[in-house]
């Protein structure tokens, strides 16, 4: 459908809910308010899909997760786990010449870790993309049954569902 | 009942849920991966039409539905059976027609193996049809096709396809059926309007000086032809159509003003140009009735009432948009509209017609030529308007727009949206299959005729009556048309050479008749009414016509290429 419309989508996450046979995707994509409109309107066509939200300007959470590789050893190994304490990440595995990083936030906290992380030498990175949930009670109200086809959160000018 | 009665192959399960949907007819090619079902269907009472060509068996679903208004059903085998159809699933797609695809699929276990015959065709077919199913389990059967049948025929129609793999037609299962609703938590087809909608369209509607209502197919499809004419009798005023929508409102009606768009007459795009207010029923502002967007209907306030969400605000944007099926919402409508004083209006309308509207093509002078518009002017007359008319599409399928008046919903069934060559003759099969007593008239240019000319085979072997007036003028001729005034006239591929139709016709044992000349048009047209047969005439017409008026792809509505002789002008309504 996405293709179909011409719609290009940036990230993509799939996942359960806490309803068993019902799976939510955040979806992001770049386009202004009128192709966010329209690409609403197409999503709740399709028969699979229980509810659709367009969340880029209702408050919300958007969090990322990323799996850091990076090559420390000796001294640069102390200055690592610095920066992974500066960034409240965790260090998840550790071998002679490398650590993994888990760290989970927003795009923006993910990108500068890895910034920062970069003159280390960064070996392997996986990231999920965005999954993203309207804050309070907004999206609860009708539950069970109910299945979201969610927008992802993205910067105000960029529009996206 | 026991249960050991209740025990069926699901094959068997595949033909008791069909006649619990009411069906009566499926039309359908055999192969392996079908063959259970079609082993099974001996044991039913349910019709089977045996096509020539897949793409045949989704055509004439599709015309069935369209002419009768149920669900049509087509039958076809895994792989190349099933890839066959594609066309006619995208035709139904495009124009919102309630279809139910049932194919076979190679056994569940070697499924993703590249068996002999396995296409994916739930992959291939997802964007071009509402929604489909693989089925790999026996159990899945009654609800897939349960499930298949309900959101093909509510909520904007569409074709849905059921992949049924092999094994699970041979594997035996409990047959339950207890009728209750079908629910699927994730569809709704029905939206509901706030009263404010209805109040700000009809002070829209009162308040206007010059309106115009637009009849798209959704008021045929919804049933709504009826309420549309209280409406329009009640508030005077008048009907501008969508080629899909002729029909919905009776074109000899005083207040029906014709086709718009691409080949629409000339009044009516300058009205609607002029207009001050747009009510599109069941519509969907393809680019065929716009023309260039950026100066559609700059002095309309717009009001658009369609089933579906998605089409409101798509091409168009407008000042009331509302999601609802057109009866619902011209029930509301009626009793709060008020009858109003437009002959200023009216007037205006008339005086853009001019000379077009008031000459009769009958009462021109015969100059030797056989033009189409005089055939089909012809066929209108002779048929009294009462015919269900089949177009393919080309030329000759504007000329059917033009200069036949239909007067009644389902009487012109056409490929509006996909714009299909060869849909014509498999779709008419439908159509007199669905509607016996109604005469079935194709409408088909030569091109569009040999694509799917085979299908003379299945009306010889159905003995069904159907007349075929093939519009014979040796090209391409809309492509053409193309040529000649935006290609300087470089005829690439469009001369095409035909064989003798009537002598093809007589090979599948029907009667065929060549016809040169105007005068010899109503004679051959009232022996094949009469025949109680089917007869194919080769009606061969001036070469190099074209369709006028016509907006270029484009263009402003009002920016048209007029007629340039006289000759071929529209009668009198
Ligand atoms: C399947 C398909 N292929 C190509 C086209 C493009 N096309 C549109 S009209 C036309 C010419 C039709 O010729 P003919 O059937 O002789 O009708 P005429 O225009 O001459 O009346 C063509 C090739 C199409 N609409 N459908
Ligand atoms: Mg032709």
């Amino acid at each position: 459908m996405f293709r179909r419309r011409a719609f290009n989508i940036e990230s993509l996450t799939v996942g359960h809910t806490e309803t068993p046979g019902v799976s939510r995707m955040t979806v992001v994509v770049e386009t202004d308010e009128y192709g966010a409109r329209r690409l609403e309107a197409h999503l709740h066509k399709l028969v699979p899909v229980r509810r659709v939200e367009n969340i880029t300007v209702a408050p919300s959470i958007a969090r990322d997760l990323a799996l850091i590789k990076v090559a420390a050893t000796g001294e640069a190994r102390t200055h690592v786990m610095q920066l992974v304490d500066v960034y409240r990440a965790r260090i998840i595995d550790v071998s002679p010449e490398s650590l993994v990083i888990e760290t989970t936030g927003t795009e923006d906290k993910i990108d500068s870790l890895l910034e920062v992380l970069r003159p280390y030498g960064v070996m392997e990175m996986v990231r999920t993309g965005r999954v993203a949930m309207a804050r309070g009670a907004g999206a609860a109200e009708k539950p069970a049954a109910r299945v979201t086809q969610v927008a992802g959160a993205h910067d105000a000018s960029a529009g996206s569902v | 009942m026991s249960g050991q009665e209740n025990k069926r192959t699901g094959a068997e399960i595949i033909w008791e849920v069909l006649g619990r949907e009411g069906v009566d007819v499926v039309f359908g090619y055999p192969g392996g991966a079908i063959m259970p079902a079609y082993d099974a269907m001996l044991k039913y009472k349910i019709r089977h039409v045996l096509v020539r060509h897949e793409q045949g068996a989704a055509h004439m679903a599709d015309g069935y539905a369209r002419a009768g208004g149920g669900v049509g059903v087509a039958l076809a085998t895994s792989g190349p059976g099933a890839t066959n159809l594609v066309t006619g699933i995208a035709t139904a797609m495009m124009d919102s027609i309630p279809m139910v695809c049932i194919t076979g699929q190679v056994s569940s276990k070697v499924i993703g193996s590249d068996a002999f015959q396995e296409t994916d065709i739930t992959g291939v077919t997802l964007p071009i049809t509402k929604h489909n199913y693989l089925v790999t389990r026996v159990e899945d059967i009654v609800p897939a096709m349960r499930q298949a049948f309900y959101v093909a025929r509510s909520g904007r129609p569409g074709p849905v396809l059921v992949d049924i793999a092999k094994d699970a037609q041979q594997a035996t299962t409990e047959f339950v059926w207890d009728g209750s609703p079908v629910r699927m938590p994730g569809y709704r087809p029905e939206h509901r309007a706030g009263a404010d909608q209805l109040k700000s369209a009809v002070d829209l509607i009162d308040h206007a000086e010059r309106p115009i209502l637009f009849c798209g197919h959704g008021i045929i499809a919804a049933g709504a032809g009826e309420l549309l004419r209280e409406l329009v009798e009640k508030t005077g005023i008048p009907v501008a159509a969508t080629l899909l929508g002729l029909g919905g409102f009776p074109a000899t009606h005083p207040l029906s003003l014709g086709m718009m768009g691409m080949h629409g007459e000339a009044w009516v795009n300058q009205a609607i140009q002029q207009a001050d207010l747009l009510i599109a029923l069941g519509m969907r502002f393809d680019d065929r009735v716009t023309g260039n967007l950026k100066t559609y209907a700059l002095t309309a306030k717009k009001i658009h009432v369609d089933i579906d969400r998605a089409e409101l605000n798509k091409n168009v944007r407008v000042d009331v948009a509302i999601a609802k099926d057109l009866r619902t919402a011209l029930v509301e409508w009626l009793p709060h509209v008020e009858k109003r004083d437009r002959s200023a209006w009216l007037s205006a309308i008339d005086a853009m017609k001019g000379d077009s509207a008031v000459r009769d093509i009958q009462q021109l002078p015969d100059d030797g030529h056989l033009y189409a518009a005089h055939v089909i002017n012809d066929l209108w007359r002779l048929t009294k308007g009462d015919a269900v008319v089949v177009t393919d599409v080309g030329q000759h399928q504007m000329w059917e727009a033009q200069y036949y008046k239909h007067d009644r919903s389902r009487s012109l069934i056409t490929s509006g949206g996909l714009g299909t060559m060869g849909f014509a003759l498999p779709a008419a099969i439908g159509a007199k299959v669905a509607r016996p007593d109604a005469e079935v008239w194709v409408v088909v240019g030569d091109g569009g005729f040999q694509m799917t000319m085979c299908e003379l085979a299945t009306i010889a072997q159905e003995k069904l009556d159907v007349n075929v007036a093939i519009i014979n003028n040796g090209y391409l001729g809309m492509v053409r048309q193309w040529q000649e005034f935006f290609y300087d006239k470089r005829y690439a591929a469009t001369p095409l050479l035909g064989p003798d139709f009537a002598k093809l016709a007589q090979a599948f044992g029907i009667t065929g008749v060549a016809v040169k000349k105007r005068g010899e048009v109503a004679g051959v047209v009232e022996a094949a009414r009469r025949s109680g047969h089917a007869t194919v005439i080769d009606f061969q017409v001036e070469q190099e016509d074209s369709v006028f008026p016509m907006v270029p792809a484009g263009a402003d509505l009002d920016k048209m290429i007029r007629r340039p002789s006289p000759i071929v002008e529209t009668a009198a309504d």
